[in-house]
Parts: C-alpha cells; structure tokens; sequence
C-alpha cells in the first residue's frame, strides 16, 4: 500500500477542489440570469412577497414532469386584474420558465403547468398588475432525478 | 405518437359570469436542446414556444413557453363567460407551425 508524500497530497486536494468548483460555477451563471430577468420584469419597483401563491412539490421525484401551479388574488375586474406573470428557474440551463399574460376574461388569475427542473433550485413566480405594481412568490424544490436531458 | 394532437377539457356550458377551468394538452417531444443523440452530438432545439386563447376574438389568457416546459404541454386555466361563444386555442413552435383547436360554449338558461 503505497502512502502518499504531503506534496503528493497537497496536490490531489487541489485537483478535487477545482473539479469541484465547475458545477457550482455553471449554477452561479443561471442565478445571474434569474436575477436579470426579476429585475428587468419588475422594471423599478420592488416586488412585494405577498398575493402570490406558487406551488410546487418540495421534492421533485422526476425533473421531467414537475407539476406547477400558480395563482394571484386579484379581483380581476377592468380596474384591477394582473397583466403578467413570469416563471424563473435559477438552476436551469435557460431561468426563463415561462411568461404568462392574464385579461379580465380570465376570470381568475391562475394557471397550471409542468415543468422540467435540471436539479435542485428556486423558483419564482412575478405578478404584474395593470397600475404597475409587482408581487412575487419563491419556493425551492429538491430534485432527485434532473430533468434536462443529459 | 401523433404530433400536435391537442386535447381541451372545459364544460359544455356555463351560467352567464360563471369562471370555468380550461384544461389543455398537446403532444409534442418539446426537445430542449440540451440532449444529445447516440453520436453526442446536440438535438437541435424544437418546442412549442407559444399558447393562446381566445373567446369570440378576444385574448383570455397567453403563455410564453421555454425549454422549461414539459413534453406533451399541459397548460390549465381559466375563462370567465359572459356570453355564449366559441374558444379558439393556438399553440405555435420554434418553426412557425401553428396547431388550432375550437370548443364551443352555450349559456345555461
């Protein structure tokens, strides 16, 4: 059994560690983005954590098919309804998830989807409303199995 | 599998103002782009990147898809009916190939 000399050692810890580094490197590029697409959608204003409800499970079994739902309490009337909605993944290849517009027709601002998570991350849902103001909802989901493909 | 069949739930009739759910689902592989075939080399990226609804020509409720969405798109929603009319759905992907489908709907007396 061969022992290892310290710079031997020395050498193999830092051969680990930046092995390590790239994977947390390509999550942080998307959390950028995520933060981008937030910014730009609420276009000044600070989004309000409330009126906004997302759910999602809080473990994933199949990053396939993660099931979505979204809703927003608004009375949805010509004088107060939500104009958009957007979905953000921040550790998927793409953060941009989907982006959902409402009219008074909708009757009530909520919609299902599913979805694909590549791996465990946060999700955020933004609601924008017809005078401008924006509400947001975030949840974190555990992924067992990615979804993208690879 | 069949591409582009899609497949609506709502109901056949509503009180006047009456919120109804919609349910939808279209068949399609939603290649993301990220996967790669037998040789590694990338699947070129094709989904449905667009979803619309309309009652009588009036918007009701649109989505903008990314390579997020699932195979097989299940978009669920919801449509308050003030008349009797038709739904218009419309689903468009990456190469402008565009999917329709209608459901009618009566007022209850």
């Amino acid at each position: 059994m061969q022992t290892f000399t310290r710079r031997q050692s020395l050498a193999l810890a830092a051969a680990l560690a930046a092995g390590a580094a790239l994977p947390r490197a390509a999550l942080a590029d998307t959390k950028a983005e995520a933060a981008e697409l937030i910014k730009r959608f609420a276009d000044g204003k600070e989004p309000m954590k409330s009126t906004v409800t997302l759910d999602l499970p809080e473990i994933a079994e199949n990053g396939n098919t993660v099931p979505l739902s979204v809703k927003v309490a608004s009375p949805m009337t010509a004088q107060s309804y939500v104009t958009d909605l957007l979905i953000v993944a921040d550790g998927n290849p793409n953060a941009k998830t989907a982006a959902l517009k409402f009219s008074p027709l909708s009757g009530k601002a909520e919609a299902s989807l599913r979805i694909r998570l590549a791996q465990t991350q946060t999700v955020t849902a933004l609601a924008k409303m017809n005078d401008g103001s924006v509400y947001m909802d975030q949840k974190v989901v555990k992924v067992t199995i990615g979804g993208c493909g690879g | 599998m069949a591409e582009n069949k899609p497949r609506i739930k709502l109901p056949k009739e509503a009180g006047k103002g009456e919120i109804v759910q919609i349910k939808t689902l279209i068949t399609h592989p939603m290649e993301s782009g990220q996967r790669k075939d037998a040789d590694g080399k990338p699947i070129p990226r094709k989904i449905i990147n667009r979803f619309v609804c309309e009652f009588n020509g009036k918007p009701v409720f649109e989505a903008d898809l990314e390579t997020a969405i699932s195979a097989n798109p299940y978009i669920e929603f919801f449509a308050k009916v003030e008349d009797e009319g038709t739904f218009t759905f419309t689903w468009v992907d990456d190469d402008n190939v565009v999917t329709t489908a209608q459901e009618h709907i009566a007022l209850k007396a």
